[in-house]
């Protein structure tokens, strides 16, 4: 019993990093349709830079984030502009082609500036090392993730069905012609959408560096698995993405833990079933 | 007066024609990952090599050696053999070097032998490799080399009952083999073995087993990258380290390019390993201000830095014995039994396997003069590959 609670406890935990670092790529896929293969790119970015913050600068942790989060924007917004806006729309191989040109640029840069490395992130003595919960040892870090992650899907909730930028955000994606008929400035709805998906990967890029280590690579590493949430979950559903990023993290965990010489076998097993059963996402809506 | 002009012509004729036949190139051909996710090894490889070219000089006997680079980022058997088969035929090169992953060097071995093609290993450390042809020798280590070392560290730790989790794949396996043979026959129990998805970042339901199995030490092994540094940082978050649970593992969690990254956390890690940048000798002073030379700061060496300088020194003695000619056998011969001082320690190539037999340290992690270090506190002398000895 002891054993089974502590594990839902471990699943809980990773399934939110999964979720805070996914969700991002849920709204560029889902909302804006676009394959945004450089969003793992834009959390590495954020990682770093929170890396450069707390270690170079001495910075807490708090402002750490804050200069992470608009630090990244910064620089994606201009590329937004330059290079995102000529793809909307257009077919899927183009937008794959050119994120992904811009994942290679982003390692290279990164590989220049700091080095192959891997790059830790410092924590505030409150956040770091072990929490005694009573039935278990846990990382404080993990109980932050939880919390974290919670706080997103409320918030992105709450400005995607219940605020104005919300309901205009989603009548641009389902209808551009009207929407701008109707007097909606789509393409400043989409900057605002567009740095809205890159700073949430950037705060997942930061929150998750316990356990997606900040290096060079990142961008490419663990794409696949940022793609496969949003899949499973079914791209631009909050509730989708959590759900996915839950089940997925409870089968990876309790797998690794009675059976870890199966490695991902049965996370990538769980990924088919779903996807077969549910060909759009769990909550993926038709479009 | 006219004849003599004649001959004074002839004779510098013939020395422009004879002198290139004796200044001529021996090329060696490197294979490794210059670039890519591995590229800190690669550029170990290049730094290692140019650092004996800086000492030792750029000719032996008159014959200049040039060293031939291809780039191999990844996993890659295929593209390894294509690549020696373009050095051998292409570029003539006498002598092959490199190889970080195993498969690529099995891959390379199976060219060599058409090709009379000498081939310095400078990393993968499966076994079986030099078994694949009489020409293979290697100048880095083996898992079982550095593991059988790492159970009798944990024996003297005082570990009597241990988990072993491994990275699931060739090597982990190896290590895994060596720890529980050699842990057991010295009178420990292996409460239990974990094999681990090499590319897994989340620990902690690993962390949870081995709390369960109530073991008093772990022994780990993973190839360094991301993993590794997670792997650290579950073991203490998880509250191990504070319920008196010892880490025990190969060099490959604790390298130096690491341990800033584990910070204070990284703190009393056992490891045993064929070289710290730390070890105290004159060599590896003068070793490593020439890597500083060739552009490869203290802060980024690693163990394919010494393999690469000690494997340069297997090819240039391979070049002097053979005087610059193709003789893989008066080569090969020429390298059994050699023995010097490398800058990890004195190490000799073993007449029978043709692998490299060195000291291996027992090594803790401790912070000096602001820098983290893998001090040395024991060695365990002249350590022969124990996979092949089976």
């Amino acid at each position: 019993m002891q054993a089974a609670v502590s594990i839902l406890f471990d699943a809980l935990a990773y399934g939110m990093v999964l979720f805070v670092i996914s969700i991002g790529l849920s709204v560029t896929m889902g909302l804006m349709r676009v394959v945004n293969l450089a969003h793992g790119a834009f959390a590495m970015v954020g990682g770093y830079l929170a890396s450069w913050a707390t270690l170079s600068l001495g910075l807490p942790y708090g402002v750490a984030i804050l200069i992470a989060v608009a630090g990244t924007v910064m620089l994606a917004v201009p590329l937004e502009m330059g290079l995102y806006r000529r793809i909307y729309g257009a077919s899927e191989l183009t937008q794959v082609l050119m994120t992904i040109g811009i994942t290679f640029a982003v390692i290279g840069a990164a590989n220049w500036a700091f080095g192959p490395g891997l790059k830790t992130i410092a924590l505030p003595p409150l956040f770091s090392g072990p929490v005694d919960l009573g039935f278990r040892t846990l990382p404080a870090h993990r109980l932050v993730v939880i919390a974290t992650g919670a706080a997103v899907a409320l918030a992105l909730w709450v400005v995607l069905e219940r605020t104005d930028f919300g309901i205009r955000l989603r009548a641009a994606v389902d209808n551009p012609g009207m929407a701008a008929a109707l007097g909606i400035r789509t393409p400043a709805i989409y900057a605002t959408a567009f740095a809205l998906s890159v700073a949430l990967g950037a705060l997942g890029g930061v929150i998750g560096a316990e356990i997606l280590p900040v290096e060079p690579y990142y961008g490419l590493r663990y794409m696949v698995t940022f793609l496969v949430v949003v899949s499973v979950g079914g791209a631009g559903s909050i509730g989708g993405a959590l759900l996915a990023a839950l089940l997925l993290g409870f089968v990876d965990t309790v797998s690794k833990y009675l059976v870890p010489e199966y490695g991902e076998f049965f996370f990538y097993a769980a990924v088919i079933a779903v996807v077969w059963a549910f060909p759009r996402g769990l909550l993926g809506r038709p479009h | 007066m006219k004849l003599l002009r004649l001959a004074a012509l002839a004779a510098t004729l013939a020395g422009l024609v004879a002198a290139p036949a004796v200044a001529d190139t021996i090329k060696v051909g490197v294979i490794g990952p210059l670039s890519g996710p591995f590229g800190i090894f690669g550029k170990n490889f290049k730094a290692g090599i140019d650092a004996y070219q800086a000492k030792a000089g750029k000719t032996v006997k008159g014959h200049t050696v040039e060293f031939v680079y291809r780039d191999l980022e990844a996993i890659d058997p295929a593209k390894a053999k294509a690549l020696a088969q373009e050095l051998i035929v292409k570029e003539r090169v006498q002598y092959l070097a490199g190889a970080y992953f195993t498969p690529d060097a099995l891959a390379i071995a199976t060219v060599i032998d058409q090709g009379k093609t000498p081939f310095v290993v400078m990393n993968a450390a499966t076994s079986s490799i030099t078994q694949k042809s009489p020409l293979v020798s290697r100048s880095s280590f083996t898992m079982w080399q550095i593991t059988v070392p790492a159970a009798k560290a944990a024996i003297e730790e005082g570990a009597k009952r241990m988990v072993v989790a491994v990275s699931d794949y060739g090597p982990g396996l190896d290590a895994e083999a060596a720890f529980r043979k050699t842990f057991e026959a010295e009178g420990g129990t292996v409460t239990d073995s974990i094999r681990m998805p090499v590319r897994t970042t989340d620990f902690g339901p690993i962390m949870q087993r081995v709390k369960d199995t109530k073991a008093d030490a772990v022994f780990a092994f993973l190839p360094s990258g991301p993993p590794t540094l997670a792997f650290v940082k579950a073991f203490i978050d998880n509250g191990l380290k504070a319920a008196g649970i010892k880490l025990i593992t190969t060099g490959d969690l604790t390298m130096e390019p690491d341990l800033p990254a584990l910070g204070e956390a990284g703190l009393g890690i056992i490891s045993t390993y064929g070289y710290a940048t730390s070890h105290d000798s004159p060599e590896n002073k003068a070793f490593l201000a020439d890597l500083a030379k060739v552009g490869l700061p203290e802060k980024e060496v690693v163990m394919t830095a010494v393999a690469a300088y000690d494997g340069a020194r297997l090819l240039y003695r391979m070049i002097e014995a053979t005087d610059g000619k193709q003789d893989p056998a008066k080569a090969m011969d020429a390298i059994k039994g050699y023995a010097w001082e490398s800058p990890r320690g004195p190490v000799s190539i073993d007449p029978k396997t043709r692998h490299i037999r060195q000291n291996i340290y027992k090594r803790v992690v401790e912070k000096r003069d602001g820098a983290y270090i893998n001090r040395e506190i024991k060695a365990y002398p002249d350590q022969p590959d124990f996979g092949l000895m089976q």
